[in-house]
C-alpha cells in the first residue's frame, strides 16, 4: 500500500516537472520574442525612420512586452490569478485616466 | 503536527508560494500593491510627459540621451528578468541551491544596471549640467527614472537579504512566499523599465 502511494506520488512529481518545463520553454519564447521587439524598437529609432506611425509602433510593441512579462514571467495566465487580473487591469485604467488628465487637461 | 512539520512537509504542494493560508494572503496582498504602484508610476509618467517640453538651453531630450547606454540597461534588466523566472522555476521543483543561484545571477545583473545608472546621471549632472534643478524637464526626468532606480535598489537588497536569511534554512512553506513575491516585485521593475525606454528615451529621440 505505501509503495503504491509512493510510487502515485512520484509519478505526480514527474508530472509536475514536465509542467514546469513546458512553461519554462514557453517563458524563454516570449524571453527571445522580447529581445526582438527591443532591437525594432531601438532600430527603428536608430536608423530614423520617419514616419508619422512610428510613435504609435513604439508604444505599441512597448505595450506588447509588458503583456509578455505579466502573463507569462509574472504567471497571469496561469489558474488562480483571478484577483490579480482584475486588480492589475483596474490599476491601467486610473493609470490611463491619470496620464491622459495629466498631458491634456491640466494646464502647465 | 507542529508548526514547523506543516512548514517542512515531506513532500512539497505543486505551488509551495501558495501552499499556506499566509502565502495566499501575501499574494494577494503584493497584487494589490503592484496596481497600486502601476498608478503612482502613470502620475510620474503623467508629470514627465507634461513637464519634458519645458527645457532649458541645449538640454533638450535629443541632446542628452544617448541610446547604446540605454539598450544595455535594457538588455541587462531584460536578462535578469529571465535569470529571476529561472529562480521560480527551480522553487518549483524544489531545488533551493539552483534557486540560489539564479537569485544570485538576477543581482549581479541587477546590480550592472544599477551602475550604468549612476553613470549615466553623472555624466549629465558633470558634462552637461543638467541637474534637478536645471528645468522643469531635468525635474521631471530625475523624478521618474530615478524613482525607478530606487525600485531597482530596494529590490536589490530585498532579494539578497532573502538570500542570505535563508541561506542555512533551505526552501519551505514559511519563505517560498517570500521568495515568489520578491519575484514578482522584481518583474514589474522591468514592466515599469520598458515604458521608460519606450516613452523616456525612444520617444524623446525621436521628438
Amino acid at each position: 500500500m505505501s509503495e503504491r502511494t509512493e510510487n502515485v506520488s512520484r509519478h505526480k512529481l514527474n508530472v509536475r516537472k514536465d509542467e514546469n518545463k513546458e512553461e519554462m520553454v514557453q517563458q524563454v519564447i516570449t524571453f527571445a520574442l522580447m529581445i526582438l521587439f527591443t532591437l525594432i524598437a531601438f532600430s527603428m529609432v536608430i536608423l530614423d525612420i520617419s514616419s508619422y506611425f512610428i510613435k504609435p509602433i513604439l508604444l505599441l510593441l512597448a505595450g506588447v512586452q509588458v503583456a509578455f512579462q505579466l502573463f507569462y514571467f509574472m504567471h497571469m495566465k496561469n489558474k488562480g490569478h483571478f484577483m490579480p487580473t482584475v486588480i492589475m487591469f483596474g490599476g491601467m485604467t486610473i493609470a490611463l485616466a491619470t496620464i491622459i488628465t495629466f498631458t491634456t487637461i491640466i494646464w502647465w | 503536527m507542529s508548526h514547523d512539520d506543516v512548514l517542512n512537509p515531506k513532500h512539497m504542494p505543486h505551488d509551495p508560494e501558495k501552499a499556506t493560508l499566509e502565502g495566499k494572503n501575501k499574494f494577494v496582498g503584493f497584487w494589490m500593491f503592484l496596481g497600486g504602484e502601476t498608478v503612482l508610476f502613470a502620475s510620474l509618467f503623467g508629470t514627465y510627459l507634461a513637464l519634458s517640453g519645458s527645457t532649458s538651453g541645449d538640454n533638450t531630450p535629443e541632446n542628452l540621451f544617448g541610446l547604446e547606454l540605454v539598450f544595455i540597461m535594457t538588455m541587462l534588466l531584460l536578462t535578469s528578468s529571465l535569470t529571476s523566472v529561472y529562480a521560480m522555476y527551480h522553487m518549483k521543483n524544489h531545488d533551493f541551491k539552483k534557486m540560489q543561484l539564479w537569485l544570485g545571477v538576477t543581482v549581479l545583473l541587477g546590480l550592472g544596471f544599477l551602475g550604468c545608472e549612476i553613470y549615466e546621471f553623472y555624466h549629465y549632472i558633470h558634462e552637461y549640467g543638467f541637474t534637478f534643478r536645471s528645468s522643469a524637464f531635468g525635474s521631471g526626468f530625475y523624478t521618474l527614472v530615478g524613482f525607478h532606480g530606487g525600485h531597482v535598489l530596494f529590490g536589490l537588497f530585498w532579494i539578497t537579504s532573502l538570500m542570505i536569511r535563508n541561506q542555512k534554512r533551505g526552501l519551505n512553506l514559511y519563505n517560498a512566499p517570500k521568495f515568489y513575491i520578491s519575484s514578482l516585485y522584481w518583474h514589474f521593475i522591468d514592466v515599469v523599465w520598458v515604458f521608460i525606454f519606450t516613452v523616456v528615451y525612444l520617444l524623446g529621440k525621436v521628438g
